[in-house]
């Protein structure tokens, strides 16, 4: 009885053994990989903090302008005037189309005489 | 262990033969057994003692060793961290009120060498001052000869410079991560920006602090790591504010002038939508401070906040209004202007030593009368004057969250006499900046309630405390509107957008005292719009203007901060969303179709 108790707590501290042996390589695993999507977040973050800050470079004001005033003659932009605002009634309204027939049907001979 | 017994019969007998007494004996070895066991139960505790002072040197050796090692090692990145997009090691961003950044950072790198571990250092030295021609060779080769071990050699490298740098093959040649703030729209708010710069610096990091704008005010919090994600969002909009620049710009070119300011500002929520002055800089490049000179004239002087100047006749609205909102005058009391008026000793006198004669009040601010203006203040006396200008703001700086603003505190008289009541009461003996005047304009256009000038975007309108009436607000704007339509602000009308404002034309004071100069000024022009509901203040200010298209140069605001403060609002006034009064357009002729 006393040998069998023995073995039987020598194959359990053997089994918690082999757990815990898995265990920590298993969080060891799970560790490497957050830390290597952390890393990949990270870096997608300063590409986009770079993309962001190359966007407003790039749409600053004074560049706009600046390619606004070269192609004047192609896009011919200018500043937002009082003019350029209107209201609504002085829009024409768009002239009714006529719809286009797609199967005549003969009237003349069908009208009957009573 | 063998007890030794306390009475041996051997030696009791003995003794008893020798007639002595036993007990002895038996006392004795009581005695000896008693020492053994002393002993025994000192060495005991002893050795208790000894592992009990081995484990706490141990634990307290680990201790400072632990913290020796924390306070001498590199600080590195948590492993695994749960703190994901909530913790930012970085500066916020500042945006503008749509979002667009104005601020943000960008990862460089800093190159430093330790010459120690450089193999060739001349020729490292000639290769660097190939790429970096700022740099000295000389200087280099006796830095990397000499016996330093450490020395930086630029703080901020780009891309291309590393590459290069790279390509030498130097070890003694290294880099560390630098974060570097950056500001994209370049000159774009600099007075607002201000600018950074490193403070401690080590090889793997360095802080990046605020050293002037809103970057200084508000340090701490762009410097918190638990809101770095969020960006500071400002009532500043970055079209507008770029509009409203190129105009100025172009406006103090054409003026002559040496500077210019200008300050657009919400009426009801007090947020400033654009604050300009110029000259400026390039924030990402901020210039050193003058060591020589007046300080007013260095780029970096802010004249919308810290510059105080005597602002002239824009003051006289405050006057009338205060003479309305107490029952004084109302808008068409009469009032006689002509002269003499001898306040203290001093005589009052118009522009060009005009007489208007007998005008009302509404005409007083039309024609810009110092005399009328003068009778109002002194019917209003000294103590009210003071606690109606206290009430609009201009007793103390204006709070901009930016650290310039409290350098911007009104420059007022010592004595409140008699004599400052009827000059104040026309802007001169009192010095405030153009953002305050645009807080005081914007009491009056929002109908009476003071407002706070502000940086940062607000959810809602400001509920300030009452100054004046809503009907004395209403009244001032109309006479405001009339100084445009039939005043000396003729040049500011803006079709679609009626504009109203008051003009004002401040000789400059000498800057060694006494006196003022003959032909320099400060033209500033003072206006909201739309006029019938206003909703935007704008002050223009020209430093030195004088306008030459004309026989004779003309330096009044009327000809100089006016046009361009026109020239804005037409730019502007669109991009705000502000909807113009469009005049009812020709009717078609008609035609008779019956027949």
């Amino acid at each position: 009885m006393r040998s069998l108790f023995i073995f039987l707590s020598a194959v359990a501290v053997i089994g918690l053994a082999f757990w815990a042996y898995r265990e920590n390589y298993q969080t060891q695993d799970a560790q490497a990989k957050a830390e290597h999507a952390q890393h990949q977040i990270s870096e997608a973050r300063e590409r986009l903090r770079v993309l962001n800050a190359e966007w407003a470079y790039l749409n600053r004001p004074q560049r706009l302008r600046d390619l606004a005033d070269l192609n004047f003659d192609k896009l011919g932009l200018v500043t937002l005037r009082a003019e350029q605002f209107g209201k609504i009634d002085q829009v024409a309204y768009p002239q009714e189309l006529e719809l286009p027939i797609t199967q005549p049907i003969d009237v003349i001979n069908m009208e009957q005489q009573p | 262990m063998i007890r030794t017994p306390l009475r041996p019969l051997a030696r009791i007998l003995e003794a008893r033969a020798k007639g002595e007494n036993p007990d002895a004996i038996e006392r004795e070895n009581l005695r000896l057994r008693h020492e053994e066991m002393r002993d025994r139960a000192r060495k005991r505790a002893e050795g208790r003692l000894l592992v009990m002072g081995v484990m706490f040197f141990c634990a307290f050796a680990m201790i400072g060793g632990r913290m020796g090692v924390l306070a001498n090692s590199e600080p590195t990145e948590p492993r695994a961290s749960i703190a994901g997009a909530d913790i930012y090691a970085q500066r916020a961003d500042i945006v503008d009120r749509k979002g667009r950044i104005l601020a943000t950072n960008i990862e460089t790198h800093s190159l430093y060498a330790q010459p120690p571990q450089m193999i060739d250092p001349e020729g490292a030295a000639d290769a660097l001052v190939k790429i970096f021609p700022d740099l000295k060779r000389e200087r280099l080769i006796e830095d990397f000869l000499g016996k330093r071990k450490f020395l930086w050699i630029k703080k901020k490298i780009s891309p291309e410079q590393k590459q290069a740098v790279h390509e030498i093959g130097e070890p003694g040649l290294l880099f560390g991560p630098r974060e570097m703030r950056l500001y994209p729209n370049g000159t774009l708010a600099a007075h607002v920006m201000g600018g950074v710069s490193f403070g401690r610096e080590g090889v793997h990091a360095a802080e990046v602090i605020g050293v002037a704008g809103i970057e200084k005010f508000f340090d701490e919090r762009l410097r918190d790591p638990g809101r770095g994600a969020e960006p500071l969002r400002l009532s500043l909009d970055l079209s507008i504010q770029a509009a409203v620049e190129r105009v100025l710009y172009g406006g103090m070119k054409i003026m002559n002038a040496k500077g210019a300011a200008a300050v657009l500002m919400e009426v009801h929520t007090g947020e400033v939508i654009s604050i300009a002055s110029l000259p400026d800089f390039d924030p990402n490049n901020r210039p050193r401070p003058p060591t020589k000179g007046s300080p007013s004239d260095s780029p970096l002087f802010n004249r919308a906040v810290q510059g105080v100047y005597e602002l002239g006749s824009t003051f006289k609205i405050f006057a009338a209004a205060q003479a309305m909102d107490l029952g004084l005058v109302n808008a068409s009391t009469l009032i006689n202007t002509s002269g003499p008026l001898k306040v203290g000793g001093h005589r009052i006198g118009e522009f060009k030593k005009k007489d208007y004669g007998t005008l009302s009040v509404s005409e007083i601010i039309v024609q810009s009368s110092n005399r009328g203006t003068a009778r109002m203040a002194l019917q209003i006396g000294p103590k009210r004057q003071k606690e109606f200008l206290k009430s609009l703001g201009l007793f103390e700086h204006t709070g901009l969250e930016i650290v310039e603003s409290k350098g911007g505190a009104p420059l007022l008289p010592k004595r409140w006499t008699d004599l400052s009541t009827v000059t104040i009461s026309y802007g001169h003996g009192i010095s405030a900046s153009p953002l305050h005047l645009a807080a005081g304009y914007a009491a009056i256009a929002n109908g009476g309630t003071r407002v706070q000038p502000t940086l940062l975007k607000q959810p809602h309108n400001q509920l300030g405390e009452r100054v004046m009436s809503k009907q004395t607000a209403k009244a001032a704007q109309v006479m405001l509107r009339e100084v445009v339509t039939s005043g000396t602000a003729s040049l500011g009308e803006v079709p679609g957008y009626a504009v109203a404002g008051k003009t004002g034309t401040a000789d400059k004071p000498k800057e060694s005292g006494g006196g003022y100069h003959k032909d320099k000024v400060i033209a500033t022009f003072a206006s909201f719009f739309p006029a019938n509901d206003p909703k935007y203040v704008l002050i223009v200010t020209l430093d030195e203007p004088v306008e030459t298209s004309g026989s004779e140069p003309r330096r009044t605001a009327g000809w100089t901060a006016v046009p361009v403060a026109a020239e804005i609002i037409r730019r502007v006034a669109p991009l705000l969303g502000l909807r113009p009064e469009i005049e009812p357009a020709e009717l078609n002729s008609i035609t008779l179709t019956s027949n």
